[in-house]
């Protein structure tokens, strides 16, 4: 596969080192001189100099035959055009763009730059999953579908403690889909039994969210 | 007209003075906030004053570009110095508040030209030069 990266920072860098241990045919763009000059003494011709946001520099990195463009300069809105006029106009299949600004998310998603990636983004979840007084973590939305797959903690006096998963009443909706106990998981039926301390994976349509997270939070919070 | 600028560098500042003399409503946005000046020079009163208003904010946030009244515009000029930017805020202006005019300054040649196939009104001061550099030349020659 012949892949273009734009940017050649940390990520773009460690992307192209990867990309090429693989066997994959790579060009890099960087627009700042001396990242270059850093940059060309390990990757050598596969490093180009120029801003990939120009036209005449995509196409000089042979952009009409490649595979798969990935823009992750620190610029969000490089990053789109670079994506767009990509995808657009020389009809690269596969593109895939860098968000550094979680907020502009929204931009990528308009404009029909899809997947973006936001390191940001991911590093939130990776702490809301590590943190558990967060007591709810989304793990997945799914806004097309209009879906959300949440994870929950099992508090001991809840109203969820010690019942089986029908008798927890869960509105329409919503569905209980796994059930991590003692570091190993299943799928509950019916009349599995449901304990303290279990983490409960349920798939949700969108705004059930408050009334299935009371069901499992601590008798105390649930007056409050 | 109800005429939202983003990006009040020379050129910005100048078509945001030119509409408000000729009566339309001017709404300004530019990330530095010193970019009043440009707006008031050579002016006997403050912008304010005179009727146009000015918000500070980056292009790309959308609460900065409700705060300027995008959702009421008639026309959108982007005139940032930078033409990715540009290009991303004027898609943004048409496709999400479907803005009945808008304008792009783009000094690429290229993305000008190819952005515009694609629907976009841009104005590239670049060709413009070049093409009057050219008849110039040709005056002379002659």
């Amino acid at each position: 596969m012949y892949v273009i990266v734009v940017g050649a920072g940390k990520v773009g860098w460690n992307l192209a080192r990867e990309l090429i241990d693989k066997g994959h045919e790579l060009t890099v763009i960087e627009s700042s001189q001396r990242r270059y000059g850093t940059v060309e003494e390990e990757l050598e011709h596969a490093v180009q100099y120029g801003d990939g946001s120009e036209l005449w520099v995509l196409e000089r990195a042979g952009i009409e035959r490649a595979d798969m463009v990935i823009a992750v300069t620190g610029d969000d809105e490089d990053n789109i055009l670079i994506c767009q006029v990509a995808r657009d106009k020389y009809g690269v299949e596969r593109v895939i763009a860098r968000c550094n600004n979680p907020r502009n998310l929204d931009h990528f998603e308009l404009l029909g730059v899809k997947p973006a990636v936001s390191a940001t983004d991911l590093i939130l979840r990776l702490i809301e999953h590590e943190v558990p007084k967060y007591g709810l973590i989304h793990l997945l939305d799914l806004p097309q579908e209009r879906l959300e797959i949440i994870e929950l903690e099992v508090a001991s006096g809840s109203a969820a403690e010690g019942k089986t998963v029908q008798e927890l009443g869960l509105p329409d909706g919503s569905l209980v889909i796994s059930v991590l106990r003692d570091g190993s998981g299943f799928v509950p039926r019916a009349d599995s039994g449901i304990e303290a301390g279990d983490e409960v994976l349920l798939v949700l349509d969108v705004g059930l969210e408050d009334d299935v997270t009371r069901r499992f939070a601590p008798a105390a919070s649930e007056a409050a | 007209m109800f005429v939202l600028i983003v990006g009040a560098g020379r050129v910005g500042s100048a078509i945001a003075k030119t509409m408000l003399t000729d009566g339309h409503e001017v709404s300004v946005l530019d990330e530095d906030p010193e970019a009043i000046a440009l707006l008031e020079r050579g002016q006997d009163r403050g912008w304010e004053d005179l009727g146009g208003s000015f918000t500070v904010g980056t292009a790309l946030e959308i609460d900065a570009l409700l705060e300027a009244g995008i959702e009421r515009a008639d026309a959108f000029v982007a005139s940032t110095d930078g033409d990715n930017t540009n290009l991303v805020i004027a898609q943004i202006a048409q496709r999400r508040f479907d803005v009945e005019r808008v304008v792009v300054r783009v000094l690429d040649p290229l993305r000008a030209a190819w952005y515009r196939q694609q629907g976009l009104l841009t104005v590239c001061p670049t060709q413009v030069a070049i093409e009057m550099l050219e008849s110039a030349v040709r005056e002379e020659v002659a």
